[in-house]
């Protein structure tokens, strides 16, 4: 099963700021009891917390009395939420036509290997999120990597090391 | 009623029906994985069943196709042949291929639906599923998700028919799991063990923790002293798993065939019942006399009491503190029986024959050692005995018959309908009513909380307690339901039986696999006729040897002994999950 890794399962909540906690207690009162709340709450909530790990299921699931496995079914059904964290960074590699051509699959592999992360994962330290994108419009910069909001151009394997270090 | 022809034959079926439902009526049993009686609806999910409609372009799922008038199906052409085999040739390309070494070899679903649609070769690469690491971390059920078919049976029994929701789909298309949540291990879910899921499951993917390797090594050790006791609800049920009609009662040649397996002393849980009733029943006067907690609630079915610590810790004051007799037939068998025979506890291995996987657990809790020793070794299914027995090559069905050891086998009717729905509730009532007014009710059998309704409810005149009214909830999606009405202070019930598993024991979870309700009445009925045509006695404090245990050992119910070997607390589980590894806490006995 690609699906289920259990190492993502419990970080607790010792991550999340008092402000945050406060605010998604405040999502789940402000839902508890009404019918369909479920999906409204996780959306707010990842809102706020930028993802859903088990810990804040299980705040979800208290709170509206839903069972952790009702809640967890639907996390995973729907692609809009993620219990995978986002990094300080997100770096989108091209896998667009021009960029594939020119070398997009080489960087985005040595980019797995540099970070250790597979794409669509985030990085130990939270540090970096690796995407891939189809297509930028900047096809003339082949193979391109977009880095917040910096894009870089003509990038070689090679160099990643280096362009990565700016980030930290 | 509605008029349709299913491959040239006409016929009349109600409205509502399912072409499914139709055809089976007339005796045509269309292939299906998923659809079953047991649920009140049909997932549709494994796409077996699929017929041609006239007039549908396409080939509809006969589950969950409603029949109409005038509707023409055929369930044989040519086009619904290849689809069905297609659709089973698919599941097994993405299913293991080690069939003669499984579980279920014999007995699965997936097997006779592929011989039914009369398959042949797969052709796509084989199988092409990819390996899941097994659950082993529950005492009483192993689950392994390589096998499961996605059928969704297990889904609706444990969220609606247990309600407590612990198997649930989660992803999507081709990458559905059935399992906890997060895939956690069993043992730190809400699972209650009750094992309906395996009886749901109709491939080798939920299955009980098979513990008669074990068994075997202690029957072959001679410096073992192995004692057996056996529930009431396996003597109504292990011969059909043995090749005997449902609902044949084989108390004696069950008895015998432990014998010829190596027990070395077999004795019966139906002792313990009674004394269970001796100790429950003096508890629940004591309650009513001394204003306790009330309503008492039985305390016999571990997956009972696990679905109560962990949904309703706030009601756990209202647990009889009862053991099961299960866990009282343990704590006496190393130490009464033990110094009655002069054996060291220590060299005795206790086993018994449950039908219920959940007992795997109980036998397991930190609680369950009051004897100085675990108090029950291993516990055996029903499944597991009928194992043993084709293993060791008996002839059941032709088996002489037998009976059990002294001084802890003898029973009464009381205790062998414990293993039916409103069994405890009833030997309760009689000794009660004994105890209070000094003369026998009139009629031993208190029909009202007999059968198969979800919540019973019956009042009883009890000389000068005046009218003791009680309620029997069988399935934990019917105790759930009297659980509220008691925790909003609704029920004025003084004493409450529940039953994990739907019809209580006769159909537990480690009963001969595919329960229905026709078999839980048949089961019962078995029971029932123990109880009412078989045994001397019907009433607990009748029984010659529960009166000699006070005699001797115990003194009197509820007394220093008692309190020591046969009564227990719980513990707060709560829902938060994930639970830690061990479910269980240290005892503080109060």
């Amino acid at each position: 099963m690609a699906a289920v890794d259990t190492n993502m399962t419990d970080a607790g909540l010792a991550e999340f700021t008092a402000e945050q906690l406060a605010q998604v207690d405040k999502i789940i009162a402000d839902h508890r009891g009404k019918p369909g709340a479920l999906i409204p709450v996780l959306e707010q909530v990842q809102e706020v917390c930028g993802y859903l790990p088990m810990a804040i299921q299980t705040v979800v699931s208290d709170g509206l009395g839903i069972p952790l496995a009702n809640v967890f079914g639907v996390v995973t059904f729907y692609s809009f939420f993620t219990m995978i964290p986002r990094g300080k960074h997100v770096i989108r590699v091209c896998l667009g036509t021009a960029c594939y051509v020119r070398g997009g699959q080489n960087i985005l592999d040595k980019m797995s290997q540099v970070l250790k992360i597979e794409p669509g994962g985030c990085t130990e330290d939270r540090n970096f999120s690796l995407e891939t994108v189809r297509c930028l419009g900047a096809c003339g910069l082949a193979p391109v990597v977009v880095i917040d909001a910096d894009t870089h151009g003509q990038v070689k394997p090679a160099k990643l090391e280096q362009v990565l270090a700016k980030y930290n | 009623m509605v008029n349709l022809t299913i491959d040239n034959l006409k016929m009349s079926v109600p409205e509502g029906s399912t072409i499914l439902e139709a055809a089976k009526s007339a005796g045509i049993n269309i292939p299906t994985l998923c659809a079953w009686p047991e649920i009140h609806h049909t997932p549709g999910a494994c796409r077996v069943c699929m017929c041609e409609v006239e007039g549908q372009r396409n080939l509809v799922a006969s589950c969950v196709f409603p029949v109409s008038e005038g509707m023409i199906v055929k369930t044989t052409t040519e086009r619904v042949r290849h689809a069905r085999k297609l659709n089973v040739e698919l599941l097994l390309s993405n299913h293991p291929t080690d069939c003669n070494i499984c579980i279920r070899n014999g007995s699965c679903e997936l097997q006779k639906v592929a011989e039914a649609v009369g398959l042949r070769t797969v052709r796509f690469e084989y199988p092409q599923y990819k390996e899941k690491k097994l659950d082993q971390s529950s005492p009483s059920i192993v689950r392994d998700s390589t096998k499961c078919i996605k059928c969704y049976r297990c889904v609706t029994v444990c969220e609606e028919i247990q309600t407590a929701c612990v198997l649930q789909p989660s992803f999507r298309g081709d990458k559905v799991f059935i399992g906890p949540p997060f895939d956690l291990p069993l043992i730190e879910t809400n699972c209650t063990m009750c094992g309906q899921c395996v009886l749901a499951c109709p491939v080798g993917a939920l299955y009980e923790k098979d513990d008669t390797e074990a068994v075997w090594a202690a029957l072959q050790d001679p410096t073992k002293h192995v004692v057996v006791q056996e529930a009431p609800a396996i003597r109504a049920a292990l011969g059909e798993d043995l090749g005997m009609p449902v609902g044949t009662l084989v108390t004696g040649k069950m008895l015998t065939a432990l014998r010829r397996l190596g027990f070395d002393k077999i004795f019966d849980t139906n002792f313990t019942a009674d004394l269970t009733i001796m100790e429950e029943g003096s508890e629940l006067l004591q309650r009513v006399k001394e204003g306790g907690t009330l309503p008492m609630i039985t305390s016999c079915s571990p997956g009972w009491i696990k679905f109560c610590e962990h949904f309703y810790p706030d009601l756990l004051p209202n647990l009889s503190t009862c053991k099961s007799p299960q866990q009282m037939m343990g704590a006496l068998i190393k130490s009464y029986y033990a110094q009655q025979a002069g054996i060291d506890p220590k060299d005795i291995v206790s086993v018994s024959i449950m039908p219920c996987t959940a007992k795997k657990f109980e036998c397991q809790r930190d609680e369950m050692s009051d004897s100085g020793y675990q108090d029950v070794d291993y516990v055996l299914t029903t499944r597991e005995l009928s194992r043993m027995i084709k293993q060791a090559g008996i002839d059941f069905a032709n088996l002489p018959d037998s009976d059990y050891d002294n001084p802890l086998g003898e029973y009464t009717g009381a205790a062998t309908i414990f293993g039916a729905t409103g069994g405890v509730m009833e030997a309760a009532l009689r000794t009660v009513y004994a105890i209070v007014t000094g003369t026998n009710l009139e009629s031993m059998d208190i029909t009202p909380v007999r059968g198969l309704e979800g919540v019973k409810e019956a009042s009883v005149e009890v000389g000068a307690l005046g009218k003791v009214k009680v309620a029997v909830a069988h399935g934990l999606a019917n105790a759930r339901k009297l659980m509220e009405q008691i925790r909003a202070g609704k029920a004025d019930y003084a004493f409450v039986e529940v039953m994990c598993c739907p019809g209580g024991c006769v159909s537990g979870g480690g009963q001969p696999i595919a329960p229905s309700n026709e078999k839980r009445i048949t089961r019962a009925a078995a029971l029932y006729k123990d109880d009412g045509a078989v045994q001397k006695f019907r009433q607990s404090h009748e029984n010659p040897s529960v009166k000699k245990i006070y005699e001797i050992f115990l003194e009197k119910p509820l007394g220093h002994k008692s309190h020591e070997l046969l009564h227990t607390n719980y513990v707060h589980r709560g829902t938060d999950m994930p639970h830690g590894k061990k479910a269980s806490v240290k005892k503080a006995k109060h």
